[in-house]
C-alpha cells in the first residue's frame, strides 16, 4: 500500500503505477463531470474547449454561487458545496472519455463495472473512491472554480476546479484488473445462501 | 388555530436548508453504534470520514452532501386548525423555491422528458407534498426530507404472489441490498414495504426508509421481519460505501398494509447515510424545531 501525491495532469506510466489499496492525494487541477455533461459530449456531439488530457475527473454536480467575474475568479462562480455522485450511471462513457479526451483518473463513489475496468487496463487509468456524502469535507479541498464550459447545463456543466490536497482517495479499480467492488460483490454473493438460511428464506 | 400561510412559506424554506445541514440526532447516534461494532479497518476509516464530515458541515455551516435531493414535505394537521389547503401547498412550493434561490442551493430537479432544470428545485408534481391528519389539538407538523438520488435509485417493486410466501419477500430484500452494493451510499436505512397496492407498497417503503432510527414497525409481524433483516444485511460484508465491513445498514425498517387475497407485493426504497430530515411543529405558542 503506497500513498501517491499526484500533481495533475499525469502520464500513462503514473496512472499504471497505482495499485488496488493505494491511497492518492491529487493536486492543482480537477475537472467535474456528470450525466448531462457526458451525454452532451458523446451523444449530442458537443465539444469542449477545455483540455482533459492526462487529467482526473470527479463525478459531481456542485452547489455554486454566481459572482461577478474578477481576475482571481474568472469563472464567475464560487463553490458552495461540492461532493460526489454515484458513478455507475456513467459507466458507458468511461472508455470514450479516456480514448478521445485522454482522461486518466476517474474519481467517484460506489464503483463502476467491467467496461470501465477493461478501459482502465487497455488505456491506462484508475478509479479512485472518495467518500460519498462527505461533501462538506470535500469542499474544503477545493480552492476555486477556475473555469466552466457548457454553462447552460448548470449544475451539470463541465467544471474546472483548482484544488489543494484533494484526498486521501482510495484506489478501488486499477489498470491491472483489480476491482474492490468486484471482490466485495463476489464475497456478498458467496455469503448469500447462509444469510438467507439464517432468516428461514433459503 | 388559524394556520398562517406566510409562516408556512418561511418554515418550508428554513426546513429545507436546515435538513441539508444538520443531521438528526438519531442518525448521529446510529453512526456511534456502527463505529462501536465495526471491525473492518476500511469500514472504520470510512465511517470516521463520514463522522468528520458531519462535524465539518456544522462548523462551516455547509451542506452535508451536495445532493439537494427531491424535496418532500410531509404535513400533519391536527384538530381545530383552520387552513386553506390550496394556499398552504402553494406556500410550501414558494418556500422550497426561495431556499434554492436565496441560499443558493443546487436545483436537482428537471423535467423528466426534456431534462430542463428550472433552477427552483420545483417542477411538475415536485416538491412532493403529503398531507395527513392526526389527533393533536391546534398543531401542524411539517417534516422536510431532501431525498438523495443515489439511494432513491435503489428502489424496487415486485408483485410476488401468495405462493411465494414471506420467504420470497425476505429474499427480495437481501438480493436488492446485494445488487445495490456501494452505489446507494451505505450505511443505509433499507425501507421495506409489504402489502397494499403497488403504489401504496412503494410509499410504505419510503415511509420506512425515512423513519427515525430507534422506531419500530407498529405491526408485530412486520417488526419481526424488521429485526431479522436488520441482522442479516450486515452479514453480507458490503460495508460503508461498499468497500467492505459489517456496517452495510443502520437498520432495515418495515411498514405493512393489508393486501389482496391474490397479492404479495414487496417494495424496497433505500435511504443513504446522509439520512437528512428536519421538522417543526406550529402551535398557537409558536414554532418549535425538532
Amino acid at each position: 500500500m503506497t500513498h501517491h501525491v499526484l500533481e495533475m495532469p499525469i502520464t500513462e506510466q503514473q496512472a499504471r503505477s497505482l495499485r488496488l489499496g493505494d491511497t492518492v492525494t491529487i493536486e492543482k487541477t480537477l475537472f467535474g463531470i456528470r450525466d448531462a455533461t457526458l451525454i452532451a459530449m458523446f451523444d449530442q456531439g458537443r465539444t469542449t474547449r477545455l483540455n482533459l488530457k492526462g487529467h482526473a475527473v470527479v463525478h459531481t454536480a456542485p452547489n455554486v454561487k454566481k459572482v461577478d467575474p474578477r481576475p482571481t475568479n474568472s469563472s464567475g462562480y464560487e463553490p458552495v458545496c461540492i461532493g460526489t455522485t454515484t458513478s455507475m450511471r456513467m459507466e458507458r462513457f468511461t472508455r470514450p472519455l479516456m480514448e478521445r479526451d485522454g482522461v486518466r483518473l476517474i474519481i467517484g463513489k460506489g464503483g463502476m463495472g467491467q467496461g470501465t475496468l477493461d478501459a482502465l487496463g487497455d488505456i491506462g487509468g484508475a478509479y479512485l473512491a472518495v467518500i460519498g456524502g462527505a461533501a462538506a469535507l470535500q469542499t474544503t479541498w477545493i480552492e476555486a472554480i477556475e473555469d466552466v464550459d457548457f454553462d447552460d447545463l448548470n449544475p451539470e456543466s463541465l467544471w474546472k476546479f483548482r484544488i489543494k490536497g484533494f484526498g486521501p482517495l482510495l484506489v478501488t479499480m486499477d489498470s491491472h484488473g483489480g476491482s474492490t467492488y468486484a471482490q466485495i460483490n463476489a464475497e456478498a454473493a458467496a455469503r448469500r445462501a447462509a444469510v438467507l438460511a439464517s432468516i428461514g428464506s433459503a | 388555530m388559524q394556520l398562517d400561510i406566510k409562516e408556512v412559506e418561511e418554515l418550508s424554506k428554513t426546513l429545507y436548508i436546515r435538513a441539508l445541514k444538520l443531521l438528526p440526532r438519531d442518525i448521529k447516534q446510529g453512526f456511534e453504534r456502527l463505529m462501536a461494532q465495526e471491525t473492518d479497518a476500511t469500514g472504520r476509516a470510512v465511517l470516521g470520514t463520514m463522522v468528520e464530515n458531519i462535524q465539518v458541515a456544522e462548523r462551516t455551516k455547509n451542506l452535508l452532501c451536495q445532493d439537494t435531493g427531491i424535496p418532500i414535505y410531509n404535513v400533519t394537521i391536527g384538530r381545530n386548525v383552520d387552513f386553506d389547503g390550496v394556499a398552504m401547498k402553494e406556500a410550501i412550493r414558494r418556500g422550497c423555491e426561495r431556499a434554492t434561490k436565496e441560499h443558493p442551493l443546487r436545483s436537482s430537479v428537471v423535467h423528466p422528458i426534456t431534462r430542463k432544470n428550472e433552477q427552483t428545485s420545483c417542477g411538475v408534481g415536485v416538491p412532493l407534498i403529503n398531507v395527513d391528519f392526526d389527533t393533536r389539538d391546534e398543531t401542524v407538523e411539517i417534516e422536510m426530507i431532501p431525498k438523495g438520488s443515489g439511494s432513491e435509485n435503489g428502489s424496487f417493486l415486485q408483485m410476488l404472489v401468495p405462493a411465494d410466501g414471506v420467504s420470497a419477500v425476505k429474499r427480495f430484500v437481501i438480493d436488492k441490498v446485494i445488487e445495490c452494493g456501494g452505489r446507494v451510499c451505505p450505511p443505509t436505512i433499507v425501507g421495506v414495504g409489504i402489502g397494499g397496492t403497488s403504489d401504496l407498497c412503494m410509499h410504505l417503503a419510503k415511509i420506512a426508509a425515512t423513519r427515525a432510527l430507534g422506531t419500530t414497525c407498529k405491526d408485530a409481524e412486520g417488526a419481526k421481519i424488521e429485526a431479522q433483516l436488520s441482522g442479516a444485511v450486515n452479514e453480507l460484508g458490503i460495508g460503508p460505501q461498499g468497500l467492505g465491513g459489517r456496517s452495510t445498514s443502520f437498520r432495515v425498517h418495515v411498514e405493512v398494509a393489508a393486501t389482496h387475497i391474490t397479492m404479495n407485493p414487496v417494495a424496497v426504497n433505500i435511504q443513504c447515510h446522509s439520512a437528512r430530515r428536519a421538522s417543526a411543529i406550529i402551535t398557537p405558542g409558536g414554532i418549535a424545531f425538532e
